[in-house]
């Protein structure tokens, strides 16, 4: 990779909830060399776009596992996939429901709201 | 976006689901109660339980003879004549109870020989706490407790639920107000008892090992609902947190054992030893305490003899890699694959905000002047006044849950819900006003992150290691305007999973916890523990008190009153 390709990372990242037409948004960034997927993904909502919805809570340490998404194809935690130079994908995990952006439902199924108030209605 | 209300009714709700909230989950569940347990994030992540990857104090005594009223020694001299000698002797005393339960319930504390190993953590008299291998302790604590919350009968747990606002009725909490954060539906649900277990605020400030949770919504919360605040000047800053090259997947705390182990030299920007030049003598043997080393790396910066990236070097290259592989095995490899060789290289370091030690100030059965609001974990003030040992936090999480959960059950034992919708109109109608779909969030509109961004700065720069009046005037007139620009921030648009829904409640509770720490440490005028006043460089005997800090109808007040004694 040459210097000119690494001073600049372009993110086409998916947009979009079930019921939409779904598309791709192309953020440019800084490279910062060592810097996370996760990095940029924050920076977009930051100084970008910040309605751009994301999941995550540890921010690095890769301790939470909330920030997993699909990177150029491959699932991977975007906390610790390096940004490469070039043009890189992000992409909602496929098999779980997609909620809106990267955001999808990976909620354990008895921790859902939903579930808890049908729970609690049977009950009574 | 269709947003149906939703209203649940339970004996306990539980806000936060760390260690401290699960604990109390668990044992208010023990007693009988019904709980439901929720967090903003998922069960059992959302945190700093999680993250933490070091140790656990507790006086189980299996390494060397000990008692947990030493282990009360060593955190009432840790305290510097702050610590509420009756939390700190609760603490100490059961930590030694929930670590035996946790093994029991195969957490998987480190053995040798049949018997849990125990290390010396720094400020501990005798090799004390217990951990899990590999630097896994959080992920297995949180693993576990989260297997146990499943397993208890009568808890409903809720991922996904942000608490925005308590809800008082006569003085006593009557339940709380959130919202989904799918889709923004409100949330209201009744319980007589609420466990405020929202963790602690080091994400207010910029350089934090904090996860994004973690920026003061337990104190903000009992703020509002007329809970007092003890001890909110006291924030431990972590000496050598890790500061470059970007480090991911690895606790930025890491550095501390590898100093203990292997003596990592400490430089300036210029390549120099300099620990010595601020009276504590490191050299060779990386003795400094604590707040000397913090003071000594910001003082190199402010002469210009910081390293790059604002900070002090850190270097291991005098090991040789066997010696380094053999006390770190795995770790040295995950380093590698960060591109960190150090056997080649220094790291950057720098003071880092890592923990509060002031919080809602609670009595032993962890209430709060509010009558059924119980706090727990690293909301908790009081067990650990100026300053804590290390190790200390998580049994603060584990006792202290285990108790609010428990005397919490006790309380709302053949009581009928005390909720009246009409006391949680107000919260609700902030909520409505907040995500009314109508304004397009635009991002130039959007001003939260610049908010946040300034405020981060602001605690950093004037309310962080070195404090004069003069920052703390600063900083507070500054937060209070910051306050009125995110009133005036545009609401939510009415997207699906709208964070910046999240973004507005959050920045709200940490403008307010920060106007606290600002307001306590003005007031307090001398230097003891963690806080320290370049303006009042003394520790003044009469001021051995806590603070308090309290919202009345002209806003935040303090107040002082004698430490409590045994
Ligand atoms: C990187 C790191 C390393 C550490 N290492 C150690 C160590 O080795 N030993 C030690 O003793 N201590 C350590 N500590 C400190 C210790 O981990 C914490 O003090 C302790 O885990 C706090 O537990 P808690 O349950 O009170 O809070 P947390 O674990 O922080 O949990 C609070 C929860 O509340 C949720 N929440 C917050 N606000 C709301 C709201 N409004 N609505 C719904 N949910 C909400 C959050 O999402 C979060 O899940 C470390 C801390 C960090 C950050």
């Amino acid at each position: 990779m040459n210097d000119i390709e690494k001073e600049h990372v372009s993110l086409r990242v998916q947009r979009g909830g079930p019921d939409d037409n779904l598309h791709f948004d192309t953020f440019e960034l800084p490279f910062e060399p060592g810097a996370s997927v996760l990095d940029a993904l924050i920076e977009i909502r930051r100084n970008i776009d910040p309605t751009l919805a994301v999941r995550y809570s540890c921010v690095s340490a890769n301790a939470c596992r909330e920030c997993m998404v699909r990177i150029d194809g491959e699932v991977d935690y975007a906390c610790t996939a390096r940004l490469t130079g070039g043009t890189m994908t992000i992409e909602p995990l496929a098999k779980k429901r997609l909620i809106r952006d990267l955001v999808t439902d990976i909620v354990p199924p008895k921790e859902q709201l939903a579930s808890v108030v049908a729970a609690r209605k049977q009950e009574t | 976006m269709t947003k149906e209300a939703v209203h649940l009714t339970t004996d306990v709700l539980v806000v936060g689901a760390g260690a401290a909230g699960m604990y109390a989950a668990v044992s208010a569940a023990r007693g009988g109660a019904d709980v439901v347990l929720v967090d903003k994030s998922l069960i059992g992540r959302g945190g700093a339980t999680i993250m933490a990857q070091m140790t656990v104090a507790a006086a189980v005594g299996h390494e060397a003879p000990d008692d947990w009223t030493r282990h009360y020694e060593d955190t009432i001299a840790a305290g510097r004549g702050l610590c509420d000698e009756r939390l700190a002797a609760i603490l100490c005393e059961e930590a030694v109870d929930r670590i035996l339960e946790l093994d029991e319930w195969k957490v998987g504390w480190a053995r040798e020989n049949g018997h849990m190993k125990q290390v010396t953590a720094p400020g501990h008299s005798v090799p004390r706490c217990v951990y899990v291998d590999f630097l896994n302790t959080g992920p297995s604590v949180a693993r576990c407790l989260r297997g146990r919350v499943a397993q208890t009968d009568g808890i409903a747990r809720i991922s996904g639920v942000a608490i925005v606002d308590l809800v008082v009725r006569d003085g006593a909490v009557s339940g709380a107000v959130g919202f989904n954060l799918e889709d923004g539906a409100p949330v209201t649900i009744a319980a007589n008892a609420v466990v405020l277990a929202g963790g602690g605020l080091t994400g207010i400030y910029r350089r934090n090992s904090a996860s994004a949770n973690m920026g003061g919504h337990a104190y903000a919360l009992a703020l509002r609902a007329g809970a007092e605040l003890i001890d909110m000047e006291f924030v431990q800053f972590f000496p050598i947190g890790h500061l470059a090259p970007r480090l991911v997947g690895m606790d930025p705390i890491m550095w501390d054992p590898f100093r203990y182990k292997l003596g990592g030299r400490l430089l300036n920007g210029d390549f120099e030893e300099f620990i010595h030049n601020y009276g504590a003598e490191d050299s060779g043997k990386y003795t400094a305490p604590r707040d000397v080393t913090s003071f000594a790396i910001v003082r190199e910066n402010e002469a210009g003899r910081g390293s790059p990236h604002g900070g002090a070097w850190l270097s291991f290259e005098h090991v040789p890699e066997t010696e380094l592989r053999a006390a770190f095995g795995p770790v040295i490899e995950k380093l590698l694959a960060n591109g960190i060789d150090l056997t080649k290289q220094a790291i950057e370091v720098s003071p880092i905000a890592h923990y509060h030690m002031g919080g809602v100030r609670v009595d032993e059965r962890m209430e709060t002047n509010v009558a059924g609001l119980y706090a727990a974990g690293e909301a908790v003030g009081g067990a650990n006044g100026a300053n804590r040992l290390s190790g200390n936090a998580l049994p603060e999480a584990f006792v202290f849950g285990e108790r609010a959960g428990r005397f919490a059950a006790a309380d709302v034992r053949g009581q009928t819900p005390a909720w009246a919708a009409r006391d949680a109109s107000a919260a609700l109608a902030t909520l409505a006003a907040r995500s009314d779909g109508r304004t397009e969030t635009s991002p130039d509109a959007y001003t939260h992150h610049a908010i946040a961004a300034e405020l981060r700065a602001l605690m950093w720069e004037k309310v962080g290691l070195i404090r004069t009046d003069d920052s703390l005037g600063t900083a507070l007139s500054r937060i209070r305007e910051l306050q009125s620009e995110l009133e005036a921030a545009p609401a939510a648009g009415a997207a699906a999973y709208d964070m910046s829904l999240a973004d507005w409640f959050d920045l709200r509770d940490s403008l307010q916890t920060a106007e606290a720490v600002t307001l306590a440490a003005r007031s307090r005028r001398e230097s003891r523990g963690a806080h320290w006043r370049e303006d009042f460089q003394e520790t003044d005997p009469a001021l051995e008190e806590n603070q308090t800090v309290a919202l009345s109808a002209d806003g935040m007040v303090t107040g002082w009153q004698p430490v409590g004694r045994r």
